[in-house]
Protein backbone atom coordinates (compact mmCIF):
# COMPACT_ATOMS: atom_id res chain seq x y z
CA UNK A 1 0.00 0.00 0.00
CA UNK A 2 1.16 3.51 -1.03
CA UNK A 3 1.51 6.16 1.36
CA UNK A 4 -0.56 9.47 0.14
CA UNK A 5 -0.97 12.21 2.03
CA UNK A 6 -3.84 12.22 4.27
CA UNK A 7 -4.80 9.01 3.81
CA UNK A 8 -2.07 7.41 6.43
CA UNK A 9 -3.74 8.22 9.37
CA UNK A 10 -6.82 9.64 10.53
CA UNK A 11 -6.92 12.06 12.61
CA UNK A 12 -9.17 11.11 16.13
CA UNK A 13 -12.19 13.10 17.14
CA UNK A 14 -11.26 16.44 18.88
CA UNK A 15 -10.96 15.78 22.86
CA UNK A 16 -10.55 12.12 22.58
CA UNK A 17 -11.59 11.24 25.98
CA UNK A 18 -9.18 9.63 28.15
CA UNK A 19 -9.22 6.65 30.71
CA UNK A 20 -8.75 7.85 34.58
CA UNK A 21 -6.71 4.85 35.33
CA UNK A 22 -2.91 5.05 36.05
CA UNK A 23 -2.34 2.75 33.31
CA UNK A 24 -1.98 3.54 29.60
CA UNK A 25 -4.84 3.96 28.01
CA UNK A 26 -5.06 0.79 24.94
CA UNK A 27 -6.74 3.46 21.85
CA UNK A 28 -9.14 1.70 19.76
CA UNK A 29 -7.69 0.46 16.39
CA UNK A 30 -4.41 0.68 15.46
CA UNK A 31 -2.32 2.85 17.30
CA UNK A 32 -0.61 5.56 15.62
CA UNK A 33 2.89 5.28 17.24
CA UNK A 34 3.82 1.50 18.17
CA UNK A 35 7.32 1.03 19.15
CA UNK A 36 7.83 -3.18 19.65
CA UNK A 37 11.08 -3.92 20.90
CA UNK A 38 13.24 -1.39 19.81
CA UNK A 39 16.85 -1.09 20.15
CA UNK A 40 19.19 1.33 18.92
CA UNK A 41 22.79 1.23 19.03
CA UNK A 42 25.08 3.68 17.55
CA UNK A 43 28.37 2.89 16.05
CA UNK A 44 30.63 2.47 18.48
CA UNK A 45 28.58 0.87 20.50
CA UNK A 46 26.86 3.66 22.06
CA UNK A 47 22.95 2.97 23.16
CA UNK A 48 20.23 4.88 22.02
CA UNK A 49 17.67 2.90 22.78
CA UNK A 50 17.12 -0.36 24.46
CA UNK A 51 14.26 -2.71 24.17
CA UNK A 52 11.64 -0.46 24.33
CA UNK A 53 8.27 -0.93 23.27
CA UNK A 54 5.21 1.33 23.14
CA UNK A 55 1.79 2.46 22.36
CA UNK A 56 0.28 6.10 21.64
CA UNK A 57 -3.22 6.23 20.55
CA UNK A 58 -4.79 8.72 18.57
CA UNK A 59 -4.89 12.29 20.06
CA UNK A 60 -2.81 11.20 22.72
CA UNK A 61 -0.34 13.52 23.80
CA UNK A 62 2.69 12.03 25.18
CA UNK A 63 5.85 13.39 27.21
CA UNK A 64 9.15 11.56 26.30
CA UNK A 65 11.25 12.88 29.52
CA UNK A 66 14.75 11.75 30.75
CA UNK A 67 18.26 13.22 31.01
CA UNK A 68 20.29 14.34 28.52
CA UNK A 69 21.63 11.03 25.86
CA UNK A 70 18.80 8.76 27.54
CA UNK A 71 17.22 7.85 24.04
CA UNK A 72 14.76 11.03 23.79
CA UNK A 73 15.99 12.28 20.68
CA UNK A 74 16.82 8.81 19.29
CA UNK A 75 12.90 7.70 19.75
CA UNK A 76 12.05 10.74 18.03
CA UNK A 77 14.73 10.59 14.52
CA UNK A 78 13.39 6.36 15.02
CA UNK A 79 10.02 8.06 14.13
CA UNK A 80 10.81 9.81 11.09
CA UNK A 81 12.96 7.39 9.68
CA UNK A 82 16.36 9.63 10.24
CA UNK A 83 17.36 6.44 12.23
CA UNK A 84 17.34 2.90 11.42
CA UNK A 85 16.52 0.83 14.48
CA UNK A 86 19.62 -2.08 15.40
CA UNK A 87 16.57 -4.18 16.46
CA UNK A 88 12.86 -4.61 16.78
CA UNK A 89 9.98 -2.89 14.85
CA UNK A 90 8.41 0.75 14.81
CA UNK A 91 5.36 0.71 13.02
CA UNK A 92 3.62 4.06 12.44
CA UNK A 93 -0.62 3.95 12.06
CA UNK A 94 -0.17 -0.04 12.07
CA UNK A 95 2.37 0.33 9.19
CA UNK A 96 5.97 -1.05 9.49
CA UNK A 97 8.64 1.68 8.79
CA UNK A 98 11.08 -1.17 7.48
CA UNK A 99 8.79 -1.76 5.18
CA UNK A 100 9.06 1.92 4.02
CA UNK A 101 11.30 1.99 1.27
CA UNK A 102 13.88 4.89 0.66
CA UNK A 103 11.69 6.60 -1.98
CA UNK A 104 8.75 6.75 0.10
CA UNK A 105 10.44 8.39 3.56
CA UNK A 106 9.68 11.86 1.92
CA UNK A 107 5.83 10.82 1.43
CA UNK A 108 6.05 9.45 5.50
CA UNK A 109 7.88 12.86 6.49
CA UNK A 110 4.77 14.60 4.82
CA UNK A 111 2.50 12.97 7.24
CA UNK A 112 4.23 13.89 10.49
CA UNK A 113 5.15 16.92 11.70
CA UNK A 114 8.07 18.23 13.33
CA UNK A 115 9.42 20.73 15.26
CA UNK A 116 12.99 21.05 16.29
CA UNK A 117 15.17 22.85 19.34
CA UNK A 118 17.45 24.45 16.80
CA UNK A 119 14.11 25.53 14.65
CA UNK A 120 15.81 24.37 11.57
CA UNK A 121 14.37 26.87 9.37
CA UNK A 122 15.53 27.85 5.86
CA UNK A 123 17.90 30.41 6.87
CA UNK A 124 17.63 32.83 3.22
CA UNK A 125 13.78 32.07 2.88
CA UNK A 126 10.89 34.60 4.89
CA UNK A 127 8.44 33.43 7.02
CA UNK A 128 6.03 33.16 4.32
CA UNK A 129 7.93 30.89 1.82
CA UNK A 130 9.66 29.04 5.07
CA UNK A 131 6.06 27.76 5.81
CA UNK A 132 4.79 27.76 2.03
CA UNK A 133 8.06 25.19 1.08
CA UNK A 134 6.54 22.44 3.26
CA UNK A 135 3.19 22.76 1.06
CA UNK A 136 5.00 22.85 -2.14
CA UNK A 137 6.83 20.18 -1.62
CA UNK A 138 3.44 18.44 -1.53
CA UNK A 139 2.43 20.11 -4.84
CA UNK A 140 -0.32 22.10 -3.63
CA UNK A 141 -1.67 24.67 -6.29
CA UNK A 142 -0.73 28.27 -5.20
CA UNK A 143 -3.98 29.94 -4.98
CA UNK A 144 -4.27 27.22 -1.87
CA UNK A 145 -0.89 28.20 -0.80
CA UNK A 146 -1.66 32.32 -0.65
CA UNK A 147 -4.57 31.06 1.92
CA UNK A 148 -3.35 28.68 3.83
CA UNK A 149 -0.20 30.04 4.75
CA UNK A 150 -1.54 33.70 5.64
CA UNK A 151 -4.06 31.35 7.84
CA UNK A 152 -1.83 29.58 9.93
CA UNK A 153 0.49 31.90 10.34
CA UNK A 154 -2.23 34.57 12.01
CA UNK A 155 -2.95 31.13 14.23
CA UNK A 156 0.65 31.31 15.61
CA UNK A 157 0.79 34.49 15.91
CA UNK A 158 3.20 35.95 13.80
CA UNK A 159 0.86 37.81 11.03
CA UNK A 160 2.78 40.80 10.93
CA UNK A 161 6.55 39.33 10.60
CA UNK A 162 5.44 37.28 7.50
CA UNK A 163 7.98 39.14 5.05
CA UNK A 164 10.73 38.98 8.00
CA UNK A 165 13.89 36.79 7.82
CA UNK A 166 14.40 34.27 10.11
CA UNK A 167 17.53 35.96 11.79
CA UNK A 168 15.07 38.49 12.09
CA UNK A 169 13.11 36.88 14.37
CA UNK A 170 13.45 35.86 18.22
CA UNK A 171 13.86 32.60 19.72
CA UNK A 172 10.19 32.13 20.30
CA UNK A 173 9.05 33.63 17.35
CA UNK A 174 11.21 31.19 15.31
CA UNK A 175 9.68 28.00 16.92
CA UNK A 176 6.49 29.68 15.86
CA UNK A 177 7.15 29.61 12.67
CA UNK A 178 8.49 25.80 12.56
CA UNK A 179 5.46 25.06 14.83
CA UNK A 180 3.50 26.70 11.86
CA UNK A 181 5.55 24.78 8.71
CA UNK A 182 4.96 21.39 10.73
CA UNK A 183 1.10 21.83 11.27
CA UNK A 184 0.35 23.72 7.43
CA UNK A 185 -0.99 20.26 5.86
CA UNK A 186 -2.31 19.25 9.45
CA UNK A 187 -0.36 16.05 9.33
CA UNK A 188 -1.76 13.33 11.99
CA UNK A 189 1.15 13.05 14.28
CA UNK A 190 3.62 15.94 15.53
CA UNK A 191 6.81 15.33 16.99
CA UNK A 192 9.13 17.90 18.92
CA UNK A 193 12.39 17.44 20.23
CA UNK A 194 13.08 19.70 22.58
CA UNK A 195 10.64 22.27 21.54
CA UNK A 196 11.45 24.50 24.58
CA UNK A 197 14.73 23.62 25.09
CA UNK A 198 16.38 27.37 24.19
CA UNK A 199 13.23 29.82 25.46
CA UNK A 200 12.72 31.01 28.54
CA UNK A 201 9.67 29.91 30.44
CA UNK A 202 7.03 32.59 29.17
CA UNK A 203 7.88 31.83 25.55
CA UNK A 204 7.93 27.97 26.74
CA UNK A 205 4.39 28.29 27.79
CA UNK A 206 3.29 29.88 24.42
CA UNK A 207 4.72 27.69 22.75
CA UNK A 208 3.35 24.95 24.52
CA UNK A 209 0.25 26.43 24.51
CA UNK A 210 0.14 25.78 20.66
CA UNK A 211 1.04 22.95 21.29
CA UNK A 212 -1.62 21.85 22.79
CA UNK A 213 -4.15 23.29 20.64
CA UNK A 214 -2.81 21.90 17.28
CA UNK A 215 -3.29 18.27 20.22
CA UNK A 216 -6.60 19.56 20.45
CA UNK A 217 -7.10 19.08 16.88
CA UNK A 218 -7.11 15.50 17.00
CA UNK A 219 -3.40 15.53 16.14
CA UNK A 220 -1.21 13.25 18.50
CA UNK A 221 1.62 14.64 19.51
CA UNK A 222 4.70 13.62 21.30
CA UNK A 223 6.95 16.07 22.93
CA UNK A 224 10.21 15.16 23.79
CA UNK A 225 11.40 17.61 26.71
CA UNK A 226 13.39 17.94 29.91
CA UNK A 227 11.28 21.20 31.05
CA UNK A 228 10.23 19.48 34.10
CA UNK A 229 8.11 22.19 35.32
CA UNK A 230 6.15 22.32 31.95
CA UNK A 231 5.65 18.55 31.95
CA UNK A 232 3.92 19.01 35.93
CA UNK A 233 2.11 21.35 34.99
CA UNK A 234 0.15 20.01 32.19
CA UNK A 235 -0.75 16.31 33.68
CA UNK A 236 -0.22 14.45 30.54
CA UNK A 237 1.32 10.84 30.06
CA UNK A 238 4.82 10.46 30.44
CA UNK A 239 6.90 8.33 29.61
CA UNK A 240 10.02 8.42 30.86
CA UNK A 241 13.46 6.93 29.33
CA UNK A 242 16.67 6.19 31.02
CA UNK A 243 19.88 5.18 29.55
CA UNK A 244 17.84 4.27 26.15
CA UNK A 245 15.34 1.74 28.50
CA UNK A 246 11.31 2.72 29.64
CA UNK A 247 11.13 3.08 33.10
CA UNK A 248 8.24 4.69 33.89
CA UNK A 249 4.81 5.23 31.15
CA UNK A 250 2.11 6.56 33.42
CA UNK A 251 -1.19 8.83 32.39
CA UNK A 252 -1.20 12.29 33.70
CA UNK A 253 2.05 11.95 35.30
CA UNK A 254 4.80 14.37 36.58
CA UNK A 255 8.15 14.79 35.43
CA UNK A 256 9.49 12.60 38.37
CA UNK A 257 7.29 11.06 40.22
CA UNK A 258 6.48 12.22 43.88
CA UNK A 259 9.82 12.62 45.36
CA UNK A 260 10.36 14.05 49.27
CA UNK A 261 12.24 16.42 50.11
CA UNK A 262 14.83 13.95 51.61
CA UNK A 263 14.56 11.33 49.03
CA UNK A 264 15.52 14.35 46.69
CA UNK A 265 18.66 15.17 49.19
CA UNK A 266 19.36 11.59 48.94
CA UNK A 267 19.76 11.33 45.26
CA UNK A 268 21.73 14.73 45.46
CA UNK A 269 24.06 13.30 47.69
CA UNK A 270 24.41 10.22 46.01
CA UNK A 271 24.22 10.54 42.29
CA UNK A 272 25.57 13.57 41.47
CA UNK A 273 28.52 13.04 39.05
CA UNK A 274 28.17 9.57 38.91
CA UNK A 275 24.79 9.18 36.44
CA UNK A 276 24.45 8.57 32.99
CA UNK A 277 25.49 12.31 31.93
CA UNK A 278 27.74 12.49 28.42
CA UNK A 279 26.44 10.22 26.42
CA UNK A 280 25.64 11.75 22.80
CA UNK A 281 22.07 11.82 21.79
CA UNK B 1 3.55 22.36 -13.17
CA UNK B 2 6.91 22.58 -10.63
CA UNK B 3 8.82 23.85 -14.08
CA UNK B 4 7.94 27.71 -12.91
CA UNK B 5 8.80 27.01 -9.49
CA UNK B 6 12.04 25.40 -10.46
CA UNK B 7 13.11 28.08 -11.95
CA UNK B 8 12.16 30.49 -9.49
CA UNK B 9 14.04 28.72 -7.09
CA UNK B 10 17.13 27.62 -9.04
CA UNK B 11 17.39 31.72 -9.62
CA UNK B 12 16.89 32.07 -5.63
CA UNK B 13 19.56 30.04 -4.89
CA UNK B 14 21.69 31.83 -7.29
CA UNK B 15 21.02 35.31 -6.19
CA UNK B 16 21.42 34.33 -2.83
CA UNK B 17 24.89 32.63 -3.52
CA UNK B 18 26.17 34.87 -5.74
CA UNK B 19 29.56 34.67 -4.98
CA UNK B 20 30.45 30.38 -5.02
CA UNK B 21 28.12 30.79 -8.36
CA UNK B 22 30.34 33.35 -9.57
CA UNK B 23 33.36 31.29 -8.87
CA UNK B 24 31.98 28.41 -10.67
CA UNK B 25 31.13 30.71 -13.34
CA UNK B 26 34.38 32.01 -13.27
CA UNK B 27 36.25 28.10 -13.53
CA UNK B 28 34.18 27.09 -16.44
CA UNK B 29 34.87 30.02 -18.15
CA UNK B 30 38.65 29.96 -17.71
CA UNK B 31 38.29 25.79 -18.36
CA UNK B 32 36.46 26.16 -21.74
CA UNK B 33 39.41 29.27 -22.64
CA UNK B 34 42.14 26.57 -22.44
CA UNK B 35 40.20 23.77 -23.72
CA UNK B 36 39.23 26.40 -26.84
CA UNK B 37 42.82 27.80 -27.38
CA UNK B 38 44.15 24.19 -27.01
CA UNK B 39 42.14 21.93 -29.03
CA UNK B 40 43.30 23.69 -32.42
CA UNK B 41 46.52 23.84 -31.20
CA UNK B 42 46.69 20.15 -30.65
CA UNK B 43 44.95 19.70 -34.02
CA UNK B 44 47.68 21.46 -35.89
CA UNK B 45 50.79 20.63 -34.29
CA UNK B 46 49.28 17.06 -35.30
CA UNK B 47 48.57 18.29 -38.34
CA UNK B 48 51.99 19.85 -38.66
CA UNK B 49 53.43 16.68 -37.63
CA UNK B 50 51.53 14.83 -40.30
CA UNK B 51 52.64 17.09 -43.02
CA UNK B 52 56.27 16.36 -42.26
CA UNK B 53 55.76 12.96 -42.14
CA UNK B 54 54.18 13.11 -45.58
CA UNK B 55 57.38 15.32 -47.06
CA UNK B 56 59.89 12.36 -46.39
CA UNK B 57 60.81 11.04 -49.63
CA UNK B 58 63.50 9.31 -51.93
CA UNK B 59 65.04 11.18 -54.61
CA UNK B 60 66.30 8.08 -57.18
CA UNK B 61 68.81 10.15 -59.92
CA UNK B 62 69.11 8.73 -63.23
CA UNK B 63 72.23 8.62 -65.29
CA UNK B 64 72.46 11.44 -67.26
CA UNK B 65 71.78 10.62 -71.11
CA UNK B 66 69.14 7.89 -70.25
CA UNK B 67 66.31 7.15 -73.01
CA UNK B 68 62.66 7.53 -72.72
CA UNK B 69 62.30 3.83 -72.75
CA UNK B 70 65.03 3.22 -70.17
CA UNK B 71 63.47 5.72 -67.72
CA UNK B 72 60.02 3.99 -67.91
CA UNK B 73 61.54 0.52 -67.73
CA UNK B 74 63.05 1.97 -64.30
CA UNK B 75 59.68 3.71 -63.26
CA UNK B 76 58.15 0.32 -63.28
CA UNK B 77 60.89 -1.45 -61.73
CA UNK B 78 60.97 0.88 -58.67
CA UNK B 79 57.04 0.90 -58.60
CA UNK B 80 57.38 -2.94 -58.01
CA UNK B 81 59.72 -2.11 -54.67
CA UNK B 82 57.22 -2.96 -51.56
CA UNK B 83 56.39 0.15 -49.67
CA UNK B 84 56.64 2.41 -52.30
CA UNK B 85 53.69 4.56 -52.42
CA UNK B 86 54.18 7.03 -55.29
CA UNK B 87 56.36 7.47 -58.17
CA UNK B 88 56.55 11.29 -59.39
CA UNK B 89 58.94 11.94 -62.44
CA UNK B 90 60.71 15.62 -62.43
CA UNK B 91 62.67 15.89 -65.63
CA UNK B 92 65.77 18.22 -65.54
CA UNK B 93 63.91 20.99 -66.96
CA UNK B 94 61.59 20.28 -64.03
CA UNK B 95 64.13 20.20 -61.73
CA UNK B 96 65.40 23.63 -62.81
CA UNK B 97 61.66 25.35 -62.84
CA UNK B 98 61.70 24.11 -58.91
CA UNK B 99 65.00 24.80 -57.90
CA UNK B 100 64.49 28.89 -59.28
CA UNK B 101 61.07 29.33 -57.57
CA UNK B 102 62.28 28.47 -54.34
CA UNK B 103 65.58 30.03 -54.97
CA UNK B 104 64.88 33.39 -57.49
CA UNK B 105 67.87 34.59 -56.81
CA UNK B 106 70.13 32.27 -57.22
CA UNK B 107 69.17 31.69 -60.46
CA UNK B 108 68.83 34.97 -61.65
CA UNK B 109 71.36 34.93 -63.84
CA UNK B 110 70.28 32.14 -65.43
CA UNK B 111 71.90 29.01 -66.27
CA UNK B 112 74.82 30.24 -68.16
CA UNK B 113 77.39 30.21 -65.41
CA UNK B 114 76.51 26.95 -64.94
CA UNK B 115 76.75 25.92 -68.21
CA UNK B 116 73.82 24.44 -68.34
CA UNK B 117 71.38 22.50 -66.65
CA UNK B 118 73.04 20.63 -63.99
CA UNK B 119 70.24 18.97 -62.91
CA UNK B 120 69.95 15.24 -63.27
CA UNK B 121 66.28 13.64 -64.23
CA UNK B 122 64.88 12.42 -60.91
CA UNK B 123 62.11 9.62 -59.83
CA UNK B 124 60.97 11.10 -56.58
CA UNK B 125 59.67 8.39 -54.41
CA UNK B 126 56.53 8.96 -51.63
CA UNK B 127 56.59 5.88 -49.20
CA UNK B 128 53.92 4.43 -48.05
CA UNK B 129 54.94 4.09 -44.59
CA UNK B 130 57.28 6.50 -44.04
CA UNK B 131 58.67 4.72 -41.05
CA UNK B 132 60.25 2.29 -43.01
CA UNK B 133 61.52 4.25 -45.78
CA UNK B 134 64.89 3.36 -45.23
CA UNK B 135 64.00 -0.28 -46.56
CA UNK B 136 63.50 0.98 -49.57
CA UNK B 137 66.98 2.68 -49.71
CA UNK B 138 68.14 -0.45 -49.38
CA UNK B 139 66.58 -2.29 -52.00
CA UNK B 140 67.09 -0.13 -54.86
CA UNK B 141 70.81 0.49 -53.77
CA UNK B 142 72.32 -2.10 -51.41
CA UNK B 143 75.45 -1.63 -49.21
CA UNK B 144 78.46 -3.50 -50.88
CA UNK B 145 81.19 -4.89 -48.42
CA UNK B 146 82.79 -1.25 -48.15
CA UNK B 147 79.93 0.11 -47.01
CA UNK B 148 79.01 2.09 -50.34
CA UNK B 149 76.35 2.13 -51.81
CA UNK B 150 75.53 0.61 -55.04
CA UNK B 151 72.28 1.00 -57.48
CA UNK B 152 70.71 -2.52 -57.83
CA UNK B 153 68.88 -1.38 -61.11
CA UNK B 154 70.64 -0.04 -64.24
CA UNK B 155 70.10 3.54 -64.95
CA UNK B 156 70.04 4.51 -61.58
CA UNK B 157 72.83 7.37 -60.81
CA UNK B 158 72.12 7.78 -56.78
CA UNK B 159 70.05 7.43 -54.25
CA UNK B 160 68.98 9.82 -51.71
CA UNK B 161 66.93 10.41 -48.94
CA UNK B 162 68.46 12.51 -46.72
CA UNK B 163 68.67 9.91 -44.59
CA UNK B 164 69.54 12.17 -41.22
CA UNK B 165 66.86 14.86 -41.78
CA UNK B 166 64.33 11.87 -42.30
CA UNK B 167 65.34 10.26 -38.83
CA UNK B 168 64.95 13.31 -36.95
CA UNK B 169 61.77 13.95 -38.59
CA UNK B 170 60.50 11.10 -38.03
CA UNK B 171 61.50 11.10 -33.94
CA UNK B 172 60.19 14.92 -33.62
CA UNK B 173 56.77 13.93 -35.10
CA UNK B 174 56.22 11.27 -32.83
CA UNK B 175 57.81 12.79 -29.58
CA UNK B 176 55.06 15.96 -30.67
CA UNK B 177 52.54 13.56 -30.91
CA UNK B 178 52.88 11.84 -27.26
CA UNK B 179 53.68 14.96 -25.43
CA UNK B 180 50.73 16.50 -27.43
CA UNK B 181 48.20 13.68 -26.21
CA UNK B 182 49.52 13.75 -22.86
CA UNK B 183 48.90 17.85 -22.64
CA UNK B 184 45.69 17.38 -23.20
CA UNK B 185 44.67 14.36 -21.33
CA UNK B 186 46.30 15.82 -18.45
CA UNK B 187 44.43 19.33 -19.06
CA UNK B 188 41.24 17.81 -19.88
CA UNK B 189 41.04 16.24 -16.34
CA UNK B 190 42.32 18.87 -14.55
CA UNK B 191 39.50 20.99 -15.72
CA UNK B 192 36.70 18.72 -14.77
CA UNK B 193 38.09 18.51 -11.61
CA UNK B 194 38.24 21.75 -10.87
CA UNK B 195 34.69 22.57 -12.01
CA UNK B 196 33.39 19.46 -10.04
CA UNK B 197 35.12 20.96 -6.80
CA UNK B 198 34.29 24.56 -7.33
CA UNK B 199 30.00 22.90 -7.54
CA UNK B 200 30.93 20.98 -4.49
CA UNK B 201 31.74 23.84 -2.32
CA UNK B 202 28.55 25.99 -3.44
CA UNK B 203 26.65 23.02 -2.81
CA UNK B 204 28.55 22.29 0.40
CA UNK B 205 27.68 25.79 1.81
CA UNK B 206 23.88 24.61 1.25
CA UNK B 207 23.97 21.20 2.88
CA UNK B 208 21.67 22.32 5.87
CA UNK B 209 19.16 23.87 3.56
CA UNK B 210 18.84 20.18 1.98
CA UNK B 211 18.45 18.90 4.99
CA UNK B 212 15.66 21.43 6.37
CA UNK B 213 14.26 20.40 2.69
CA UNK B 214 14.70 16.69 3.20
CA UNK B 215 12.68 16.97 7.08
CA UNK B 216 9.55 18.48 5.66
CA UNK B 217 9.58 15.71 2.90
CA UNK B 218 10.72 17.15 -0.24
CA UNK B 219 11.66 14.20 -2.57
CA UNK B 220 15.52 13.80 -4.15
CA UNK B 221 14.03 15.41 -7.38
CA UNK B 222 12.07 18.24 -6.09
CA UNK B 223 15.33 19.37 -3.72
CA UNK B 224 17.67 18.56 -7.12
CA UNK B 225 16.01 20.33 -10.01
CA UNK B 226 16.60 23.98 -9.10
CA UNK B 227 20.31 23.01 -8.15
CA UNK B 228 20.55 21.13 -11.67
CA UNK B 229 18.67 24.37 -13.33
CA UNK B 230 21.32 26.33 -11.41
CA UNK B 231 24.49 24.69 -12.66
CA UNK B 232 23.03 24.66 -16.14
CA UNK B 233 22.63 28.17 -15.88
CA UNK B 234 26.31 28.63 -14.53
CA UNK B 235 27.98 26.24 -17.25
CA UNK B 236 25.83 27.77 -20.12
CA UNK B 237 26.83 30.93 -19.06
CA UNK B 238 30.67 30.49 -18.48
CA UNK B 239 30.51 28.85 -21.96
CA UNK B 240 29.01 31.70 -23.60
CA UNK B 241 31.65 34.13 -22.07
CA UNK B 242 34.62 31.81 -22.75
CA UNK B 243 32.94 31.82 -26.74
CA UNK B 244 33.08 35.53 -26.47
CA UNK B 245 36.58 35.93 -25.98
CA UNK B 246 37.60 33.27 -28.46
CA UNK B 247 35.72 34.81 -31.02
CA UNK B 248 37.52 38.17 -30.16
CA UNK B 249 40.67 36.48 -30.02
CA UNK B 250 40.53 34.94 -32.93
CA UNK B 251 39.25 38.05 -34.85
CA UNK B 252 41.98 40.16 -33.91
CA UNK B 253 44.89 37.79 -33.47
CA UNK B 254 44.58 34.39 -35.92
CA UNK B 255 42.75 36.23 -38.95
CA UNK B 256 45.06 38.90 -39.74
CA UNK B 257 47.40 36.78 -39.09
CA UNK B 258 46.02 33.91 -41.62
CA UNK B 259 45.97 36.69 -44.25
CA UNK B 260 49.75 37.38 -44.39
CA UNK B 261 51.15 33.90 -43.73
CA UNK B 262 49.65 30.96 -45.62
CA UNK B 263 51.75 28.54 -43.64
CA UNK B 264 49.13 29.87 -40.27
CA UNK B 265 46.28 28.20 -42.23
CA UNK B 266 47.96 25.36 -43.75
CA UNK B 267 47.34 22.34 -40.95
CA UNK B 268 43.92 21.31 -40.90
CA UNK B 269 41.98 22.51 -37.68
CA UNK B 270 38.42 21.76 -36.05
CA UNK B 271 36.20 24.70 -37.51
CA UNK B 272 35.02 27.29 -35.23
CA UNK B 273 31.24 27.04 -35.11
CA UNK B 274 31.88 23.00 -34.51
CA UNK B 275 34.10 24.25 -31.43
CA UNK B 276 31.73 26.62 -29.70
CA UNK B 277 29.03 23.73 -29.74
CA UNK B 278 31.18 21.68 -28.52
CA UNK B 279 32.28 23.63 -25.60
CA UNK B 280 28.75 25.57 -24.77
CA UNK B 281 27.93 21.38 -24.46
CA UNK B 282 30.90 20.36 -22.44
CA UNK B 283 30.26 23.29 -19.94
CA UNK B 284 26.49 22.58 -19.58
CA UNK B 285 26.99 19.19 -19.16
CA UNK B 286 30.07 19.08 -16.49
CA UNK B 287 28.20 21.93 -14.29
CA UNK B 288 24.77 19.98 -14.39
CA UNK B 289 25.96 16.84 -13.63
CA UNK B 290 28.66 17.94 -11.39
CA UNK B 291 25.63 19.70 -9.37
CA UNK B 292 23.29 16.40 -9.28
CA UNK B 293 26.24 14.50 -8.70
CA UNK B 294 27.02 16.23 -5.72
CA UNK B 295 23.91 16.75 -4.01
CA UNK B 296 23.62 13.05 -4.33
CA UNK B 297 26.10 12.69 -0.68
CA UNK B 298 23.42 15.36 0.98
CA UNK B 299 20.24 13.71 -0.01
CA UNK B 300 20.80 10.88 1.84
CA UNK B 301 19.42 11.60 5.49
Amino acid sequence: MAITPRSLLERAPARAPLPATGKPARAAGAPVVELREVSKIYDGGTVGLERASMRIGRGEFVFLVGATGCGKSTCIRLLMKELEPSAGSILIAGKDLDHVDRKQVPLLRRNIGTVFQDYKLLPNRTVYDNVAYSLQVIGEPRQEIRRKVPDILRLVGLSTKLHNFPDQLSGGEQQRVSIARAFVNHPPLLLADEPTGNLDPETSIGIMQLIYRINRTGTTVVVATHDSAMVDKMRRRVIELREGRIVRDELSGLYRPDESTTEFAVRLRGEMGVGAEGHPN
Amino acid sequence: MHVGFFFKEAFRGLSRNSAPALAALLTVLLTALVLGVFIPIVQATTGTANEVRGRVAVDVYVTAGSTAAERTQLREAIERTANVGSVDFISKAEGLRQAKEKNPRAFAEGTELLGGNPLPDTFRIIPEDPGRVSAIVDRLAPKDPNGERVPSLAGIDEVRNKESDTDKILSATGLVKILTAGLAALLIFASVALVANTIRLSIFSRRREVEVMKLVGATNWFIRWPFVIEGIFVGFMGGVLAVLLLTIAKETFIDPLEERFALLAAPETIDFPLLVIVLLLACVAVSALGSALTLRRFLRV
